[in-house]
């Protein structure tokens, strides 16, 4: 219903009309709200303005009348509460099997990299109809990842990865900007998210030839020497990694966490913050020796490794979504 | 020199009970501080509001045009900075609460003088580095000085301009200490908690704010500048450190800090609706309690800003929670200030039309703030003209208008003077006017997708933001009057009565201007505050010759 | 209350010179003034409270390196530290109670006797600090950490950690230390009024309520010290 009124942004994915039913309930309330208090001032100043031989009444108040302003606009208040945290939490929840797009943002632009090998810059090709998840970081300071038309942001931080998914429901090409000032340039800091029929985006996909990024991983990991302590059998000094991405992960201290992207970075650039039980923190860091780009290789390889046969986050491995 | 010449015709008080500089810049006087203050503030609301003008004067065109980015950067940055530090956290209470707070309690003074002057000293040592950063080429970090940018990837003044908010920051701290201890332990004979004036509730709950609050941000300033020096990596995950832990430091202070800014505008609000409705507050406990629970649950729910930083989802849910809990006392309080017009008998002079506004206007703001606290709207309008537009409509909408109300009502108490009141009500209208038309376009920016601290934008943002420039000239005006007619008023006011608004509570039972030791003979309470049933309608208000 | 007895109260408290023009009797003075200090306390502690946390939230997250640069920090000097404030605490009683008495020379004395701790607590502070300076513990371009996890001997501890732990060892020690000498300095002048006679049983405020902030300083060491000198080191 919105997509030609000049005063409201594209709705082009699964979550971005729910979000404008929201927000449109709430700006009903305010109206509402708004016009209760315009018009209560407005009628008593003139309808109590002073006139002779008339004195103020004095009264001291009511507190049946102040439990009930308080009782229902709090009421309407968890409306707007419950509501918004059930799309948050969709929105934060992504489904299984998403294509996946590593992301690298820095002082002033965005870095793409799909799992298939294709690298962008400052634009992002989608599929139409498929779960995308972006998997972040930042290599300088905090920016954040805007997509107006899916209603979506999400911070984007030096260090660690935040991640972000949508699911594109029209065709086109799309606002991105850089929501977190960061600097100089950082209103230079946009792009394009362009969202495409299949067949289109199966043709630019393959119109570029690279590598797929857990090859680009599988690569790196033997170079970098990690093959030899994370063997597949259970000789190495360090754990054999297949099957390990997203599972819980027992630690020497006895916490228990789970295998996420964040886990395999930090175990790569800081080794000796969690030691998995049965362990020596005998891994050394590679911290410096690493760019982000090249740990989100090593990042997708290791998530490789449990789906041997075919190469996680594809297209072709995902199957198609109504 | 300290000798009072009292020309024939000339009342004594405290504007003229001593001369020459030094009396002024070593007084103990809070009413001469308060003086003090209205002064610095004065000057540095109009560098933020310069600043803001070249911001829209920017923001015309889509293209960055008018300044090159990293200036723009800084102009953004340093209007937020001067305009919070320096003079939304300050102004009503240090000149509206200083030169009130004694007088409406029945007492000579605050609890201490002394250190009450050394406030504004520290104010004006603040502010100094202030103008020191802004002349030395200014600091582009944002007034949120975010980590690891503020501390790694920046070369502008940082350390001069956190330096300044931290010395500003003490300021605010004795402030409230001092009206912490003169609220409880100086109060007349006969003025109990429960007769006092809503302004010095509201002051009494600011207070609280401004001591456990400012601390917090004061250390995370600390730790900034420390960083930037020393490398130190507190902050910098190269080093280990967590640029989140910047943002919960620095948050827990800053959203509280709004509190600081809107209670005792909410307080001005009180005494004047009450007195131009010639009525008792409706709901004065609840009213009480209202500001007392803003001021607790306001500590609760900082990382609402946080939403999208990289916080936990429960974490999030929690927050947006208590959100909501710190919206119930604010409905409170507008609904009440609505029913005690009810069955009233009221006018319209300025500082009541000023009232009508804030109450309007801090109803939009606050309303627009719920939508930020629900967690899946704020995903989308964060860090947009959404939330730039809900915060001017509670600072400016809201905290300026009540300052302006409260400078109007206050006036004749303080100068002696009347101000012309047919530029009164025009001054008024063009703020209502100029401030709606500035910042209702960026809530539709914002929930378009217009990112906030953007230089340059994506054209189809350029029709609203052409809109918003025109209301900030609007309300440049607006602004720029009442300066003009204050001064005017000065000279050429009419003399004002004691009590020219027929008002309840203390301060208008003294002579206008009022004595140095406010009170002839000590004050005895023996009324309920807001005993409108008792004062007779004021006589015709004296008029501009 | 009568305005009679009110006036006829104020006039004599006026004789009194330390009472100010605003206030109507001591007792209010009295109470305002320490109803003040503890205002003032209570923001110290948000301010302590900020550094604190940071320091929590990094304790937490790198327990085994935090551990061993706590440990690389002599004990000795800290636990004797303890011991000096904890006794200047009582110096700082004892001024207080000379006072109510009236015994000039005695508070003198106490407060002189506070000072001298204080200078020692300072004193043996800069030894420590200076023990860093030389094991190149100093956060920066010269900062290095020679030191093994306890628990893994033969594993080095992380540079980019134990400096985080340093980093924090000088803000919040060298913030306490600041508070000291600051509390140092208001003792020397009350020692000086205290000699001109200032303070006797009638009026002893100010020597009150600066033992009250000597005390909030004493107490801010005493959660200092166990959660820097004292990690882990029961293994």
């Amino acid at each position: 219903m919105f997509q030609h009124m000049p005063l409201w942004p594209d709705s082009a994915s699964k979550m971005s009309g729910h979000v404008d039913e929201l927000y449109i309930f709430m700006l009903l309330v305010t109206f509402a709200m708004t016009g209760l208090i315009f018009a209560g001032v407005t009628i008593f100043a003139v309808k109590f303005r002073k006139r002779k031989g008339r004195h103020a009444e004095q009264i001291e108040g009511s507190t049946l009348l102040e439990l009930t302003w308080s009782v229902i606009p709090f009421g309407v208040m968890l409306i707007y509460f419950v509501w918004g945290a059930v799309i948050y939490f969709r929105e934060r929840t992504p489904p299984q099997n998403t294509a996946e797009v590593y992301v690298v943002a820095k002082q002033w632009m965005w870095k793409l990299e799909h799992m298939e090998g294709q690298r962008e810059i400052n634009e992002l090709h989608v599929p139409l109809g498929r779960d995308v998840k972006l998997i972040m970081t930042s290599q300088d300071v905090i920016h954040s990842f805007y997509i107006p038309a899916f209603r979506i942001k999400q911070d984007v931080l030096p260090g660690r990865y935040t991640t972000m998914w949508f699911h594109a429901t029209k065709p086109g090409t799309y606002h991105l900007f850089c929501a977190e000032y960061c600097g100089t340039q950082h209103s230079g800091m946009i792009g394009s998210i362009v969202v495409m029929e299949d067949r289109d985006y199966m043709a630019w996909m393959s119109g570029s030839g690279s590598q797929p990024l857990a090859v680009t991983g599988e690569k790196l990991f033997s170079e970098l020497g990690c093959v030899t302590c994370h063997r597949s059998d259970t000789q190495g000094r360090g754990p054999a990694l297949a099957g390990v991405f997203g599972q819980p992960v027992l630690l020497e201290d006895g916490r228990t966490v789970t295998a996420d992207e964040n886990y395999v970075r930090e175990s790569i650039l800081e080794p000796a913050a969690k030691v998995v039980r049965g362990f020596k923190p005998v891994m050394p860091t590679f911290q410096g020796q690493v760019s982000d780009e090249q740990l989100n290789a090593l990042v997708a390889y290791v998530k490789s490794l449990n789906q041997p046969q075919a190469a996680q986050g594809t297209v072709a491995a995902i199957t198609r979504q109504p | 020199m300290a000798t009072a010449a009292v020309v024939s015709g000339e009342r004594e008080s405290y504007l003229n009970a001593k001369y020459g500089l030094k009396s002024w810049l070593l007084t103990v006087d809070h009413k001469r501080i308060a003086l003090l203050y209205l002064i610095s503030i004065t000057f540095f609301f109009f560098i933020g509001g310069f600043f803001a003008l070249l911001i829209r004067l920017e923001l015309l065109t889509p293209a960055g045009d008018l300044v090159q980015a990293d200036v723009y950067n800084k102009l953004f940055t340093m209007h937020g900075l001067v305009m919070i530090f320096f003079f939304l956290i300050p102004a009503v209470p240090a000149v509206l609460g200083n030169f009130l707070i004694p007088l409406m309690i029945g007492a000579k003074d605050l609890a201490f003088p002394r250190i009450n002057l050394l406030s504004w000293y520290l104010y004006m040592v603040g502010g100094t580095l202030m103008i020191y950063t802004i002349l030395a080429g200014g600091v582009d970090t944002g007034w949120t000085f975010y980590t690891p940018l503020s501390t790694e990837f920046l070369n502008t003044n940082v350390i001069s301009a956190a330096l300044a908010a931290f010395v500003a920051g003490f300021s605010s701290i004795l402030t409230g200490l001092n009206f912490i201890v003169t609220i409880h332990r100086m109060r007349a004979p006969g003025m109990t908690w429960n007769r006092l004036p809503l302004f010095v509730w509201a002051h009494y709950a600011t207070s609280i704010i401004q001591i456990l609050g400012t601390p917090v941000v004061a250390i995370a300033i600390v730790l900034v500048a420390l960083e930037r020096l020393l490398h130190l990596g507190i902050f910098n995950p190269a080093l280990g450190g967590d640029p989140l832990l910047f943002q919960h430091l620095f948050w827990f202070y800053s959203h509280p800090a709004v509190y600081i800014m809107i209670l005792p505008g909410m307080g001005i609000v009180s005494e004047i609706v009450c007195c131009f409705s010639r009525k008792r507050i409706f709901g004065y406990k609840a009213m009480a309690l209202a500001v007392l629970g803003i001021a607790v649950i306001g500590f609760l729910v900082w990382a609402h800003h946080m939403f999208v930083a990289g916080i936990s989802l429960y974490a999030a849910l929690v927050f947006s929670l208590l959100t909501y809990f710190v919206g119930v006392p604010s409905a409170i309080k507008v609904f009440n200030w609505t029913a005690t017009m009810y069955k009233g008998s009221i006018t319209y002079q300025t500082p009541m039309l000023y009232a009508f506004a804030f109450i309007g206007l801090f109803t939009i703001g606050g309303l627009t703030g719920l939508f930020l606290a629900s967690l899946g709207i704020d995903v989308h309008v964060t860090d947009t003209y959404f939330v730039v537009a809900h915060f001017h409509y509670v600072m400016v909408g809201g905290m300026v208008v009540a300052y302006l109300a409260g400078m109007h009502f206050w006036w004749p108490k303080i100068s002696g003077r009347m101000y012309p009141e047919g530029w009164g009500k025009l001054a008024a209208l063009l703020v209502f006017v100029g401030f709606n038309l500035t910042f209702f376009p960026q809530f539709v920016l914002g929930y378009m997708g217009m990112p906030r601290r953007y230089h340059a934008y994506p054209p189809e943002f350029q029709i609203l933001n052409v809109l918003s420039t025109a209301g900030a000239t609007i309300l440049a005006v607006g602004y720029l009057l009442p300066m003009v007619y204050f001064l005017w008023s000065l000279r050429y006011g009419a003399i004002a009565p004691a009590n020219p608004w027929g008002a309840a509570g203390l301060e208008w039972q003294t002579t206008s201007p009022p004595p140095e030791f406010n009170f002839e003979n000590q004050p005895v309470v023996t009324w309920e505050a807001y005993n409108y049933d008792e004062i007779p309608e004021p006589e015709e208000v004296p008029v501009a010759h | 209350m009568h305005t009679s007895s009110t006036a006829v109260a104020e006039n004599h408290a006026h004789d009194n010179p330390a009472l100010l023009h605003h206030f109507s009797t001591e007792a209010q003075q009295r109470n305002a003034a320490s109803l003040g200090m503890w205002v003032f306390l209570a923001q110290e502690v948000m301010f302590f409270g900020g550094m604190f946390c940071a320091y929590l939230v990094y304790r937490f997250k790198y327990p085994a390196d935090f551990a061993a640069a706590s440990k690389s920090i002599a004990i000795l000097p800290g636990a004797v530290n303890t011991a000096v404030l904890i006794c200047s605490s009582l110096t700082v009683v004892l001024a207080v109670r000379a006072a109510q008495l009236g015994k000039r020379k005695a508070l003198v004395a106490w407060l002189l006797l506070t000072i001298f701790l204080g200078l020692v607590f300072l004193g043996i502070k800069g030894y420590e600090y200076h023990d860093k300076y030389v094991e190149h513990h100093i956060p920066g371009p010269s900062f290095h950490f020679d030191g093994d996890l306890i628990d893994h001997p033969g594993v080095p501890a992380s540079q980019a950690h134990t400096q985080m732990y340093f980093s924090l060892y000088f803000a919040m020690t060298g913030m306490h230390a600041l508070h000291m000498i600051i509390g140092v300095g208001i003792f020397a002048y009350l020692a000086w009024m205290a000699w001109r006679g200032k303070y006797g049983a009638e009026y002893y405020t100010p020597i009150e309520n600066s033992g009250l902030y000597w005390h909030f300083v004493d107490i801010v060491w005493i959660y200092l010290f166990p959660l820097i000198y004292l990690i882990d080191r029961h293994k």
